[in-house]
């Protein structure tokens, strides 16, 4: 038994590229699958969803003009950091989701995995949602999937880790800026992803997430008027709480994808569906002639 | 009563299209499972905007109308229309689309009649439009597995149009419907529901399957219950912004997709290069056609400072060669604005806005000078001067033959002012640079931008909105998306 | 005010010829013309439909705007003395029927021509500089104008150098019109495009412009010799530039499409686009004329139908 006292770590929220705390100084207790305490997580409030909302605002036009090219090079930038830090993700997600180290290390493999395909497609997604249209008439016609905005990312409460990275992924791939609520009671491993993020040339403000309660902070989110969409599968079953905040989105009818009735099985195939709910169809039109 | 340019000394005699091929009848009921019924509610009548005569008596549909009509849709869902292969499916809609050509003249005049629009628009770019629509998603219907959407239908769709362009919208909403496997049931505009009733005898003519598509007439009210009624899998919104937010409330906690096309403000922006004669071809299309009455309007326009008045003055002389007046008159280019409601929302604005930009330097309100009829609504093609982006009619959606000019000095500027505002439907830009044209297209952020041209559609090009111009796009491959699982 | 062309100023217009260099920038600076654009509103101009009276309208003025046209190489005295007829008298059966705007011919034909035609008001034109290449030296194409107006031409049809105008060697073609309309004294100019060979509207903008600051009196689209000649859209581009021309200068200036056009619904066509893209002003035949040979004979089918219910026939018309 060492003498030496560690050094705990504080977990922070992470918004426009930074660790602040919550504004409201308030924290709750994260607690393992067994109920021992772990660490106290940041709390966050209604103003520091607003903060993250103007983070991601800020990030929206940088991060969408990027090239697809460079946005796939970041996410597998993101896939390479992760896998670098497997230890402490195998042991966040063991904590959090009481899994045995096995069982822990398949989840990590899948999260990065899921980084690395969704990488891929930022500079392939236009090429199979896309289209030329052909016209009856002198005009050159195409149209172009272009990201919606900035998207409210309700982060799954039972998957910590694989979930979070597959709601996130799809949402920033296409050129969107998130911000993330996270799992309630197992907030660990997403303040850990966004150490990732902080590391792995995510700009500032492309991803931003809050620790802290769906049900406090995510109507604020829904009713924001700067936010685009909003992704609810990550308070599946919350029959009248998903109600509410779509409700809440059509003020400025947000793009909403709704909560599911359970939470999908993350390990399969996830499909064009979580990146394509968040992209808009632009159709531009030109003559031809001479 | 087509009213002539000022000094024309060759002023065209009335060219009206004849009115004797269409046969209104005095009354009409609900098309629920093939067959025209009773409607349970107060019956409503539907007038000729341009005349203010009444047209016919139209069935409401109540709540147990309603009912039926999506039980019926229900039925032939299940029972026809969703086992059936899609390349039978295919050859309905083949058939409906060659009968609205065969009966295209009819259609077009009773649209004319009903909503007020010219019949030059209805007949050459309505009612080939529609024709063009179910022939483009007939074809669809037994390739859906290539189309990267899934093959599965829906179910029953809940379907409400506007008053704008009746048919097409109809047409924007049946026909991938029922490519994809869907049964429907549909609600025209309380304004304008003839030609929805004429679609569903061409629907008997085709041999449809009862029930496939059903036709409920009404007000708002029918429309909520359509929505809201628990046997519709899908729910496709043309309208106002304000009704599609409840709409889109109203389906909160539910399993309904939904697609919504609402409305705009779209900037046309004309840089100093542009070719400009063109270019105020393209304003004049972008915000008459129609009377206006089109939410992809080019109601904003943003000209480049350096251009400015060279722009403004071709503007106003070709807008002193609109012909305003009898809408089945063929040289009219500007028709009768739609309801009474609507001319008084369209006034309201543009005399608020009058106020607004005031009769400084440059500021102010014009119309060419025409001699309105004096029953019928009409409104003047007007432009308004010395608009800023805090005006109300350059936020507004006006819905009507006004137009907003603000300038602009760089393209930088030009995004700004043309994003800045919670729709995002169109857009247009004008210029000869290349690497500008795709730059503006770049950063608009709406869901069409036409470069160089204006207002163009086709079946194949899909049509809808960023932002709180709604959601889903209607048209082209992407159209079977809101219609399949 | 701007430096913008199509508002300069008179003073400014006048420097812009002063050397190729000053000419190309303001030509390379007149507005673009999109062609799907400009091809979408003369097809619906083209749709404008004209009845009763503004049929009866159109068709008087139609006819009094040809320009009656026999340009071919078996040309005799006795083919341009009928033609010359019928320009005075296009419906011996009908006195109040209009004679046409002039008749149009190669330069050696002119006096005949002349001689029939007499003091009826009908004037005389002849293609002249090397018509319809304009492949001849300067010196040829001058005295072939000269040679045309001393037999008697009241207007000169010129044809402008398109190889120098395609290789942008535009102030060698200003000069030449320069140099023609100088040797056309009294007459009246009337310069030929060729707009089948310039193929772009923007060269068909930039010719129009160059033939107004030239001193044309009128632009005209083709010989007649080259496919396509006149087509609604050309003309609509002609018709803007001097409707702008006229908006900068105060100069009037006509214009006459040539070739292709037979038939009344086309003539008609023409006169709308006319009347709603430069007004009223140009409604007249010294503004806009119609170079044609069978057209004439169609305005008179459709007046002849107009006054008496009836389809006419070709054999109800004269040949000539």
């Amino acid at each position: 038994m060492s003498d030496r006292i560690d050094v705990r770590k504080t977990y922070k929220l992470y918004i426009g590229g930074a660790f602040p705390r919550s504004e409201s100084g308030y924290s709750y207790e994260v607690t393992d699958s067994k109920g021992t305490f772990v660490a106290n997580a940041s709390l966050a409030s209604r103003k520091d969803a607003r903060d993250a909302v103007v983070a991601a605002r800020k990030a929206f036009g940088g991060w969408s003009a990027r090239t697809a090219y460079n946005r796939a090079q970041i996410l597998y930038r993101v896939a390479e950091v992760m896998e670098d830090r497997r230890p402490q993700f195998v042991r966040a997600v063991e904590q959090s989701e009481g899994l045995r180290t096995k069982d822990a290390d398949k989840v990590v493999d899948a999260a990065v995995d899921r980084l690395v395909w969704y990488a891929g497609w930022a500079d392939k997604l236009t090429q199979v949602v896309g289209n030329a249209n052909p016209v009856a008439g002198p005009f050159f016609n195409l149209s172009t999937p272009e990201p919606t905005g900035v998207v409210a990312v309700l982060a799954p409460q039972g998957s910590s880790l694989l979930g979070l990275v597959s709601a996130v992924a799809p949402v920033v791939v296409s050129g969107n800026t998130a911000v993330v609520v996270s799992s309630y009671a197992r907030p660990l491993p997403a303040v850990t992803f966004a150490e990732v993020l902080a590391t792995s040339d995510v700009p500032g403000g492309v991803v931003n997430i809050l620790t802290g309660a769906a049900a406090t902070v995510a109507p604020w989110l829904a009713s924001h008027q700067d936010v685009n969409a909003i992704d609810l599968t990550g308070i599946a079953g919350e029959t009248q709480l998903a109600t509410d905040l779509e409700v809440a989105a059509a003020d400025n009818l947000k793009r909403v994808r709704r909560a599911p009735a359970a939470e999908p099985d993350w390990s399969a195939d996830p499909g064009l569906d979580a990146m394509t709910a968040f992209l808009e169809t632009k159709t531009v039109w030109h003559p031809i002639g001479v | 009563m087509t009213t002539t340019p000022a000094g024309d000394v060759f002023a065209y005699a009335p060219a009206p299209e004849s009115r004797a091929i269409v046969d209104i009848k005095a009354s009409y009921g609900l098309f629920v499972g093939g067959e025209f019924v009773d409607g349970g509610g107060t019956s409503f009548k539907t007038i000729n905007p341009a005349t203010e005569e009444v047209l016919a008596e139209v069935a409401e549909a109540t709540d147990a109308d309603v009912d039926a009509a999506v039980k019926a849709a229900r039925k032939a869902y299940d029972k026809v229309w969703g086992p059936m292969p899609g390349r039978e499916r295919a050859k309905y809609l083949y058939r409906i689309a060659r009968i609205i050509q065969e009966r295209g003249r009819e259609l077009a005049v009773l649209e004319s009649i009903d909503n007020g629009k010219p019949i030059r628009e209805a007949r050459d770019v309505d009612v080939p439009t529609v024709a063009a629509h179910f022939f483009y998603y007939a074809g669809w219907a037994d390739k859906l597995e290539y189309a990267g959407h899934g093959t599965t239908p829906l179910g029953v769709a809940g379907q409400v149009i506007p008053w704008n362009f009746p048919l097409l919208m109809l047409a924007w909403k049946i026909a991938p419907a029922l490519a994809c496997g869907n049964t429907v049931v549909l609600k025209p505009a309380e304004t304008t529901p003839l030609t929805a009733l004429l679609f569903a005898e061409i629907c008997q003519q085709a041999d449809l399957p009862a029930g496939v598509v059903n036709i409920v007439t009404g007000a708002g009210a029918t429309g909520q219950a359509l929505v809201s009624h628990p046997g519709v899998d899908k729910v496709a919104f043309t309208g106002s912004t304000d009704v599609g937010k409840a709409i889109a409330r109203s389906v909160a906690g539910t399993d309904k997709k939904v697609t919504l096309e609402l409305g705009g403000k779209a900037a046309n922006i004309v840089f100093d290069d542009a070719p400009l004669d063109q270019a105020v071809e393209g304003i004049v299309n972008g915000i008459f056609f129609n009377q206006g009455h089109v939410c992809c309007a080019g109601s904003r326009l943003l000209v480049q400072e350096s251009v400015a008045d060279e722009l403004l003055a071709k503007l106003k002389r070709r807008m002193s060669t609109l012909r305003v007046g009898d809408p089945l008159d063929k040289n009219t280019d500007i028709g009768a604005i739609n309801s009474a409601e609507q001319l008084a929302r369209i006034r309201e604005l543009s005399d608020i806005g009058e106020a607004e930009v005031g009769t400084g330097e440059g500021a102010g309100r014009w119309s060419p000078a025409c001699d309105l009829p004096s029953t019928g609504f009409w409104f003047p093609p007007t432009l308004f001067t010395g608009v800023s982006q805090a005006h109300r009619i350059a936020r507004e959606e006006i819905f009507g033959p006004v137009l907003s000019v603000l300038t602009f000095r760089t393209p930088s500027e030009a995004v700004e002012k043309a994003n800045n505002t919670p729709y995002g439907l169109s857009a247009g830009v004008w210029t000869d640079k290349g690497s500008l044209i795709l730059h503006m297209a770049n950063a608009l952020r709406a869901g069409v931008v036409w470069a160089n041209t204006f207002n163009k559609f086709d079946p194949t090009s899909p049509f809808g909105g960023y932002k709180e111009s709604g959601y889903g796009r209607e048209g082209g491959k992407h159209g079977l998306e809101a219609y399949l699982k | 005010m701007t430096a913008s062309p199509t508002v300069a100023g008179g003073a400014d217009l006048a420097d812009v010829a002063r050397s190729d260099a000053s000419l190309r920038r303001f030509l390379h600076g007149l507005p673009g013309v999109d062609q799907v654009g400009a091809d979408a509103r003369a097809a619906a101009l083209g749709t404008r439909s004209i009845k009763t009276t503004a049929k009866e309208f159109a068709l008087d003025l139609a006819i009094r705007m040809v320009d009656l046209t026999t340009l071919e190489g078996a040309d005799t005295a006795g083919k341009v003395r009928a033609l010359a007829s019928k320009a005075i008298r296009p419906d011996p059966t009908d006195p109040s029927c209009p004679p046409t705007a002039a008749v149009c011919v190669y330069p050696d034909m002119v006096a005949t021509a002349r001689e029939t035609l007499g003091d009826s008001g009908v004037h005389v034109a002849a293609v002249a500089t090397a018509f319809p290449s304009g492949r001849a030296s300067l010196a040829i194409k001058l005295a072939d104008t000269r040679d045309a107006v001393a037999a008697g031409a009241d207007e000169i049809d010129m044809v402008i150098d398109r190889g120098a105008f395609l290789s942008g060697r535009y102030l060698q073609v200003f000069e030449e019109i320069v140099a023609v309309k100088e040797a056309c004294g009294d007459a009246h100019l009337k310069v030929i495009f060729e707009t089948g060979e310039l193929q772009t509207y923007d060269n068909v903008r930039r010719a129009s412009w160059l033939a107004m600051l030239a001193g044309g009196h009128f632009i005209k689209t083709s010989t007649g010799k080259v496919q396509p000649a006149a087509t609604l859209p050309v003309t609509l581009v002609m018709l803007e530039a001097v409707r702008d021309f006229r908006e900068a200068t105060g100069q009037q200036v006509g214009v006459k499409p040539a070739g292709g056009i037979r038939t009344t619904k086309d003539a008609i066509k023409y006169l709308v686009m006319v009347n709603e893209v430069c007004g009223a002003d140009w409604l007249d035949p010294d503004w806009f004329r119609f170079g044609a040979s069978t057209l004439l004979n169609d305005l008179l089918m459709q007046r002849s139908k107009m006054r008496t219910g009836r389809y006419s026939g070709p054999d109800y018309v004269t040949l000539d």
